[in-house]
């Protein structure tokens, strides 16, 4: 099936299993892999993209749901090569370590502080359920404090 | 002083290396060099490349997996040259022996430890030629920055700055003694003259190697001790930082693979036709002990191998439930079996004088437990014009070489291990207990020569994974008249990991500690800290039944039983200090202290906890006091100790893999549940610089975790928690406690 849906600013079409997640099209059709496959049944957030500008897990949601959308990835967050404000708090709170979550959790965070300038503790626990096995928490709500406290 | 004398020891073997791979034979060393010296770069000394644009590019013989050793193992090199760091790249060394990494080997030798077992298999191969000195390119047993960096990396860039100076020296006609080094430049005070190092790479390139060059002291120390930015964290905020999983390879193929539900278990038969009907589909591949499809890509190859109805045997299962495993390992302490490990004083005379009412037993139970790292398990390979080709993110490249070279039936020169960077690990991926490069021989074999690449489902990631060992350990101690121990004796189960865990810190005068092998059909690896997991655990709760049991403060109670100065005691009343121990707390709060040792790092941490609404456990802060001697790179070392924490708390409250008939029950992150952002505690790290030796930071953090948290929640609603995961033991789930 021909699916036409706009990724990360360009319009797009393309011919997909129109049953195959997003994830799966992402990493495998378009070269995208900064979206990362964690569980495939929406518990972990690893595959947290942007649709119409609201978090996703995209493991979960067939090529067909997107068509006609807006898709942002992790790859296309950042706005002409400078990094996106998220980005650059997770870089100023020295967030990563093994990294292989943190798409996932920036996506979240992003599309948190863009509907809530400034989050409480409680609205950062109810966006960010997302998994970090090696435990980056602290700082994930570190960084997205600072980023409040930006505002 | 000990760093010294370890220095002096290695400076031996550093000469060596610092010759480039002389120890072994002129043509690892000329190996070496092409392997990874590009158009003008010059291989000064092992490790250390120098350019002549200026660059410094340090070679890792470990892994990334998260733990920044890549940064620290520069930092480390960078400082001893006197580099300008702006110029310092750290890359991959090749999973090629010229790059084994023998001061890991060292460390474990001079520790007096023998090699790990998951070290084992590399002994046993084609490594051998020296048994103690074993080639290792091992990530794991928080070795980097300890063995690497301190034996391996600091002498070699210290021989490297020696030569670039003498360099100089002799290109201006002066004594190398009246020159300086500062951020990457030679300079003559006494002329003024200057050169950088990449102009006098070449020259320095030609001289011979200083066998023992001399190291800074710490007070000299510039760079290492402060935290600059990682190298990773850019590109691991843009999605651009390349995992195994995100390999490309032209013509490559996707494996996803189901293996016998029991582990041990064979494919019977299977019925392929289903799978080859779909799109995308190049092939069903039957193994010994699973199937495979392989296919365009790995989304149709795992929806085609879901189609499938294998058949498997269950050879070889030992228990089928939980139930099972208890009575198994009941029956395991209770035997007469096992090894004595350690015997003090007498502790089976202080048990008959002891009056009943002072005599204590407690039985600990700790379940098996998944690793979990969020990059599913995967690995890519091929065979082509007779050669394997691998790439992955393994924890030991050479140890995967030589299980590839079993495999495959290749010769040496015919496998060639490429690492990459791994989402996580936490001791899974290691060669002995790597089934899944089982599979992916066969399989890439079978499509040669196009690259396959083998991705686990999450689902296949959980039930065939290396878990830790579910163990249990039964402790006794028999209490003076003051409430103090006059002996301890207990009898635990040990898995088939070696275990240097079971000393207890506490100086009590009868002690007899001994291990009982036990091990089931359920494959067992090694879970971030090892067997310092569970002993951690019991030895830490018991004593805290010991000091609630004689009325007194858990806290003054371990103090009275560690000499006063020792780093042990130090831990203990640093974090009891910053957490206010003592203080009050909100009604149904409590706070619970445990004390551990692991890789040479003293680790104590406080937690406070309370029930919520719910009668779940909510864990308010934990306040954790570390010395590991010296420290790199401060920020990544908090980094490790606040995961390790994480991690092991979230294993004490809920995590669990358990058994239906011989097969691992939990497939998935929501049977599966690990801790999360909103229930995060505030965690406060102190370390404390000592002239101890340095001790690892990756796995420390996480044993004095659990039992912490189960002392706190004993501290604060009465319940003794005997068995992990805590959530099971308040519910009463799982079985007696
Ligand atoms: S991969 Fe989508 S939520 Fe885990
Ligand atoms: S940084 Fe490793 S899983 Fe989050």
């Amino acid at each position: 099936m021909r699916i036409d849906f706009q990724i990360n600013g360009d319009d797009i079409s393309i011919e997909v299993d129109p049953a195959k997640p997003l994830l799966w099209v992402l990493r495998e059709d378009l070269g995208l892999t900064g979206t990362k496959y964690g569980c495939g049944v929406a518990a972990c957030g690893a595959c947290t993209v942007h649709l119409d500008g609201e978090a996703k897990r995209c493991c979960v949601l067939p090529a067909e749901a997107v068509a006609g959308r807006a898709v942002t990835t992790i790859e296309g967050l950042a706005a002409k090569g400078e990094p996106h404000r998220v980005q650059q708090a997770w870089i100023d709170a020295r967030v990563p370590q093994c990294g292989y979550c943190q798409s996932g959790m920036i996506m979240a965070a992003a599309s948190l502080l863009a509907k809530t300038a400034n989050p409480t503790d409680a609205e950062i626990d109810a966006a960010i359920t997302n998994i970090c096995r090696c435990g980056t928490y602290p700082r994930v709500r570190a960084a997205i404090r600072a980023l409040s406290e930006a505002v | 002083m000990r760093r010294r004398s370890f220095l002096i020891g290695s400076a031996v073997i550093a000469g060596g290396l610092a010759v480039g791979y002389r120890a072994w034979s002129q043509s690892f060393e000329r190996n070496a060099v092409d392997l990874v010296a590009g158009e003008g770069e010059h291989l000064l000394a092992g490790w250390i490349r120098i350019g002549t644009d200026d660059t410094v590019t340090v070679q890792i013989p470990h892994v990334d997996m998260g733990q920044g050793i890549y940064t620290a193992l520069a930092m480390m090199a960078a400082e001893e040259l006197d580099a300008d760091w702006s110029t310092v790249r750290a890359e991959r060394a090749p999973g090629e022996k010229a790059f084994a990494n023998r001061f890991l080997a060292r460390g474990w030798v001079t520790q007096g430890f023998d090699v790990p077992r998951f070290a084992d298999r590399i002994t046993d191969m084609v490594f051998t030629e020296a048994a103690r000195f074993v080639n290792l390119q091992i990530t794991g047993g928080s070795t980097a920055v300890r063995f690497t960096g301190q034996a391996g990396m600091r002498v070699v860039a210290a021989a490297s700055r020696q030569m670039l100076v003498e360099a100089a020296a002799r290109r201006w006609g002066v004594a190398p003694r009246q020159l300086t080094v500062r951020d990457g430049v030679v300079t003559d005070p006494s002329s003024g003259q200057t050169a950088r190092f990449g102009t006098l790479a070449e020259e320095a390139a030609r001289l011979s190697v200083p066998s023992n060059p001399r190291l800074k002291k710490r007070s000299e120390w510039r760079l290492v001790g402060t935290s600059p930015l990682r190298f990773d964290i850019p590109a691991k905020t843009d999605g651009t930082f390349g995992y195994g999983i995100d390999l490309q390879l032209p013509d490559m193929l996707h494996a996803a693979v189901r293996a016998a539900p029991v582990h041990g278990g064979r494919l019977l038969g299977v019925d392929t036709e289903p799978a080859k009907a779909l799109p995308g589909v190049e092939r069903v591949v039957p193994l010994e002990r699973a199937v495979a499809v392989v296919a365009a890509s790995w989304w149709q190859a795992s929806r085609a191998l879901d189609l499938l109805e294998p058949e498997f045997s269950a050879d070889g299962i030992t228990i089928s439930t939980q139930a099972d495993l208890e009575r198994a390992q009941d029956e395991a302490l209770e035997s007469t079996e096992g090894e004595t490990v350690v015997t003090l004083g007498n502790a089976s005379e202080a048990f008959p004088s002891a009056d009943a009412s002072r005599r204590f037993d407690a039985t600990y139970r700790v379940p098996y437990l998944h690793h979990a790292a969020m990059e599913p398990i995967n690995a890519t390979m091929q065979f082509a014009d007779g050669v394997l080709t691998f790439w992955g993110g393994e924890q030991d490249a050479l140890g995967t070489k030589a299980r590839l070279l079993e495999l495959s039936g290749l010769a040496a020169s015919k496998v060639v291990v490429h690492g990459l960077p791994a989402g996580g690990s936490f001791g899974r991926r290691i060669a002995p207990s790597a089934d899944y490069l089982d599979h992916l021989v066969p399989i890439a074999r079978a499509m040669a020569p196009r690259p396959v690449k083998l991705i686990l489902s999450r689902e296949e990631e959980f039930t065939h994974g290396a878990y830790r060992p579910a163990l249990a350990a039964q402790m006794t101690a028999a209490l003076d008249a003051d409430g103090m121990p006059t002996a301890w004796m207990q009898r635990y189960l040990n898995g088939p990991t070696r275990n240097e865990a079971f000393h207890i810190p506490y100086s009590i005068p009868s002690q007899e500690i001994a291990s009982i092998d036990f091990a089931t059909h359920v494959q067992t690896g090694t879970w971030r800290s090892v067997a310092h997991t569970q002993h951690a655990f019991w030895t830490e709760s018991f004593i805290d039944e010991l000091a609630h049991a004689s009325g007194r403060d858990p806290l003054d109670y371990r103090r009275m039983l560690l000499p006063e100065g020792s780093r042990a005691r130090r831990v203990l009343e640093i974090a009891a200090e910053r957490a206010g121990w003592g203080e009050a707390l909100p009604p149904g709060s409590g706070r619970g202290i445990a004390l551990a040792e692991s890789y040479g790092t003293w680790v104590a941490e406080v937690v406070e906890v309370s029930l919520g609404e719910d009668s779940m456990p909510r864990i308010h802060r934990v306040v954790a006091a570390v010395d590991c001697g010296g420290l790199v790179h401060p920020d990544t070392a908090l980094q490790q100790v606040e995961g390790g924490i994480i991690m092991g708390l979230s294993a004490a409250l809920r995590e669990k893999i358990t058994l239906e008939d011989g097969a691992v029950a939990q497939t998935n992150f929501p049977d599966y549940p690990v801790l999360r952002l909103p229930e995060t505690p505030k965690i406060e790290v102190h370390f404390l610089e000592s002239d101890g030796p340095w001790g690892g930071l990756g796995e420390p953090g996480v044993p004095p975790a659990a039992p912490a948290l189960a002392n706190a929640l004993f501290a604060a609603t009465g319940r003794r928690i005997r068995r992990l995961p805590i959530i099971d033991a308040l519910s009463g789930e799982g079985g007696r406690a």
